[in-house]
């Protein structure tokens, strides 16, 4: 038995340890915001929070998440309100949107480490989220005027 | 049920007919008469039908009554029928801006609801070839006027006025003359009540009335949604019980499962059934590909034990299909005259006469569509009804194939359509689908099919690969006297019926029988090109390599001829005309569906977007060393789109670009931001698919797998910053283009002429790669 926290609820999990954290999210607790992309790390639609930290799900096994805090896009602010989910909509960044969670995921992780980054910072650490709509430019303007706006948590 | 390949076409046509009747083969015909207006003659019915165009030629046309597209509830609540698919172009917003505008309604108050797939009651609802708003504006306004007039019918009526005493607010209704206003909510009852007022008795809103069309200002009705994570897609769809499946598809297209051994992967955690599923005879058309299904109690657990299945493939008729050798095909094909498309003038003798004669090849590979969203489809087999939630641009398509597959009629299907995350012409095909539909019958249980990225990639509608050969003949005066190209390529056509081997109709009309030029002698050739893989359409189409070749062509007779490639160019496309072509035997002109009277190849148009892109680009700036602008140009889906590209390339052939413009003239524009945003993605995927896009093959199967061999541009490798350019239009009773589709065709082009001003070295096979990297790095790497 595994026993983990997803967004402030405590779950136990009794199926194959190595099964990807990503399918436990999606298909037995239906938290359907993380997406599947690849399965190999490669496109960082499956980015969640695993004790603070940005992570792929697809690729970590529930027994590594055991003890630990998960939290997902669904997690991220209790109301949808995060500097970057705003920042997001302000834009309107989307065009399929299917690959912005883990993009708001990875860089709401941005925006924890260097409050203020720099063009050579998101590069850095966006450049393993992939949009096939290419909405890169309107994520990059996302990030800078939620990181303008400060409090980011 | 079994159907011969004709028959499949036939069926195909049928509902797909505003799309592939170019093919000029099967059921259907175009016949010409008088000058540029097509008359369509459909050969299995009256021979003197009215020529149909736009959202009229499609099938099942066009609708524009108000009960079925706008509901309001008693708290005011406005909730607005969209029967397209949303996959990111803003259909979801546009179609609900352009209804709640005529209105009257709030955008606050104005929620949107996403119509089941059901064409016989709400019209066409195919969401490919750019042509949702394009074709269905005015029936939209039509709509939301008719649903006002009814309100202020219900006013007037509840004052015992006479109704022109009465007028819309936003979101009430208001009597001036006593300064009584009822609110929409508190008239929805009695104003839905009422007939639908004719069409011709509307009072349309003249456009200094709009609130929302043409004016940016809307934010995407499912923005909030989406950065919540809370916005559903085909694969997030769910019901209690549902199952969970993947599959095992050939490998080889045209393959079969010989035989398989589950033992083993059956007793894995998890897994509930392992499914033998059929494969469909070649050519597949929208049926599945068969093969073995893995259904367990999670996604995850399907995928592990599909890893353990020992399946041995026959792998049919395909089985050596290899890209290294079939582009020597193409090449080898495209050395000798082939099928002739087009001849004016005397190409011989413009060449026996040429100062200068140019020539050459260029070569775009097979494309992924690689939609962020694999292929995902939830069914619910049950008391002898099928309901199906999925990810489609087709939900009508989804509907009939399912009823066949299941041998069910078309209204014991239901299709609820998802948000689509991506589609790009995948999701047009609902071979996925079906593959949910039968599995869920024979496990008795609501099934969910996931494709992951590897089934996705391998089992792909293959986007065509293409090569292209020129031979041009400049005269003294630098001018081009003489061109020739040749274009082989497989065509769609295979996938649905017997090979044609050669372009469609449609196929060529994507730049090839298009072509704008004013040049005295033009042969246009077209040889045999078999397919080996399921063809389809991806976005935009054919445009992409007819565009790249053509467009990278001018640019080298342009630097041939010692001019500057934005001049040379607009000389090329002469004075201001509509094109009026005259093509071979047997080859129509192909316009989109579109009227050619109202959109006509306009040379103008052309010439506008090239003039406002190079100006607003700066185009002849002074630049760095290593840097560069290049200029493409391009019509596609009565649109017109021109491109300037700006690189910097270091000495290890490092590729930044710092800056794209491009100009778009789509006629008017419903949503500014829309348009905007479309352009701006595809000037990001046109880039990622010229530097990275190719799908190859080898002993019959892709060889790429995953997002490390199939990439898409990142990030750290995307234009810095991207300028698009719209082209004015007042007049919203002017035709409009298309808008999803035509940002990408001059992308690629743009993006190769300017690397060879940057460099000097010149790109004429896509993907760029690592071809501008110095020999020895090249080595090293």
């Amino acid at each position: 038995m595994i026993t983990l926290t997803v967004n402030g609820s405590e779950r136990q999990f009794d199926g194959d340890p190595t099964l990807p954290l990503l399918w436990y999210l999606r298909d037995a607790l239906g938290q359907t915001g993380t997406k599947f992309g690849c399965g190999m790390a490669l496109c960082g639609a499956c980015t969640v929070h695993i004790d603070g930290q940005a992570t792929r799900s697809c690729v970590t096994p529930v027994a590594a998440a055991a003890g630990k805090q998960v939290t997902t896009i669904e997690g991220l602010s209790p109301d949808g309100q995060h500097p970057l989910q705003k920042a997001w909509q302000e834009l309107n960044v989307a065009q399929c949107g299917y690959c912005q969670p883990g993009q708001i995921m990875q860089a709401a992780w941005l925006l924890k480490t260097k409050p203020n980054p720099s063009d050579a910072d998101i590069d850095e650490m966006m450049s393993g989220n992939l949009c096939r709509c290419g909405t890169y430019t309107r994520i990059r303007a996302a990030i800078k005027q939620a990181a303008a706006q400060g409090e980011t948590k | 049920m079994k159907r011969s390949p004709a028959d499949q076409l036939i069926i195909v046509n049928d509902s797909r007919r505003g799309f592939l009747r170019g093919f000029g083969a099967g059921s259907l015909v175009l016949a010409f008469g008088g000058g540029a207006l097509a008359r369509l003659v459909h050969a299995q019915e009256k021979k003197e039908e009215a020529p149909k165009y736009g959202g009229e030629g499609m099938p099942h046309g066009l609708r524009d009554d108000p009960h079925l597209f706008v509901e309001i509830a008693a708290d005011g609540t406005v909730s607005i029928v969209c029967i397209r698919a949303e996959m990111g172009q803003g259909v979801r917003t546009s179609v609900a801006m352009v209804i709640a505008d005529e209105l009257g309604a709030d955008w606050a108050r104005v929620k949107v609801k996403q119509a089941p797939g059901d064409e016989p009651k709400y019209g066409n609802q195919n969401t490919d070839g750019s042509r949702s708003l394009r074709q269905s504006f005015a029936a939209l306004r039509r709509a939301g006027a008719a649903a006002r007039t009814m309100l202020e019918a219900a006013a007037a009526a509840a004052w015992a006025v006479d109704v022109a005493e009465v007028k819309t607010g936003v979101h009430e209704v208001v009597h001036a003359k006593s300064g009584r206003k009822m609110t929409f909510g508190e008239l929805a009852a009695k104003a839905a009540a009422l007939p639908a007022p004719k069409a011709d008795t509307l009072k349309l809103k003249a456009p200094a009335e709009f609130r929302y069309i043409g004016k940016g200002k809307t934010n995407l009705i499912d923005g909030a949604d989406i950065v919540a994570g809370r916005a559903q897609y085909g694969i997030d769809a769910h019901l209690p019980g549902t199952l969970f499946a993947v599959v095992a598809r050939p490998p080889v297209y045209g393959g079969k499962v010989a035989s398989f051994d589950a033992a083993g992967a059956d007793k894995l955690p998890g897994v509930v059934k392992i499914v033998p599923l059929d494969t469909t005879p070649l050519p597949s058309g929208f049926r599945p590909l068969g093969g073995v299904a893995v259904v367990a109690d999670n996604t995850g657990s399907a995928i592990k034990a599909r890893a353990q299945l020992k399946i041995q493939w026959d792998a049919g008729p395909n089985a050596s299909y290899d890209s290294l050798a079939y582009r020597k095909q193409l090449e080898a094909a495209n050395r000798k005259p082939g099928k002739r498309i087009r001849d004016d003038g005397d190409v011989d003798k413009a060449f026996a006469a040429a100062a200068k004669k140019v020539s050459a090849d260029y070569y775009v590979p097979h494309l992924a569509h690689a939609t962020m969203e694999p292929p995902a489809a939830l069914a619910q087999f049950k008391d002898g009804r099928c309901e199906v939630w999925a990810c489609t641009q087709a939900p009508q398509a989804a509907r009939e194939e399912v009823a066949k597959a299941l041998g069910l009629d078309a209204d014991k299907v239901t299709i609820n359509v998802t948000l689509l995350g991506g589609g790009f012409g995948r999701k047009s095909k609902p071979d996925f689908i079906v593959e949910a539909a039968l599995l869920s019958r024979q496990l008795g249980k609501p099934v969910k099919v996931t494709w992951t990225r590897e089934d996705d990639l391998v089992n792909d509608y293959f986007h065509a690969v293409a090569h292209s050969h020129f031979e041009a003949a400049l005269d003294k005066s630098g001018k081009v006297s003489g061109w020739l190209h040749r274009i082989a390529a497989p065509s769609i056509g295979s996938t649905f019926g017997p090979d044609p081997k050669h372009e469609g109709s449609f196929e060529l009309g994507m730049g090839i029988t298009d072509l704008p030029f004013a040049i005295p002698n033009v042969r246009l050739e077209n040889p045999e090109a078999a397919a080996h893989t399921r063809i389809g359409w991806f976005r935009s189409v054919y445009n992409i390599p007819h565009a790249f070749a053509i467009q990278s062509f001018v640019a080298e007779l342009a630097h041939a001829a010692g001019r500057d490639h934005k001049d040379f160019l607009l000389e090329l496309l002469g004075p201001d005309r509509a094109v009026d072509s005259k093509l071979a035997d047997g080859v129509e002109p192909w316009n989109y569906g579109e009227d050619p009277a109202k959109y006509p190849i306009d040379t103008a148009r052309w010439r506008r977007v090239i003039e406002t892109v190079t100006k607003e680009a700066g185009w002849g700036r002074k630049l760095a060393k290593g840097r560069g602008l290049g200029l493409a140009a391009h019509r596609s889906f009565v649109t017109y789109t021109a491109v300037v590209c700006e690189v910097e390339v270091g000495d290890d052939g490092t590729i930044v670009i710092p800056r794209v413009d491009i100009a778009v003239d789509c006629g008017p524009q419903i949503n500014p931001e829309r348009v905007r945003s479309q352009m701006e993605g595809s000037v990001i995927q046109g880039i990622g698919l010229a530097r990275y896009g190719e799908v190859s093959f080898k002993e019959g199967r892709a060889e790429q797998t995953n997002f490390h061999q199939f990439q898409i541009l990142r990030m750290n490798e995307a234009p810095r910053e991207i300028r698009v350019h719209l082209v004015a239009h007042e007049d919203f009773s002017q035709p409009l283009g298309g808008v999803g589709e035509p940002g990408l065709p001059p992308v690629a082009p743009a993006f190769v002429n300017a690397l060879f001003a940057a460099t000097g070295k010149r790109v004429r096979e896509l993907p760029i790669r690592g071809q501008l990297k110095p020999a020895t790095a090249e080595k090293a790497a």
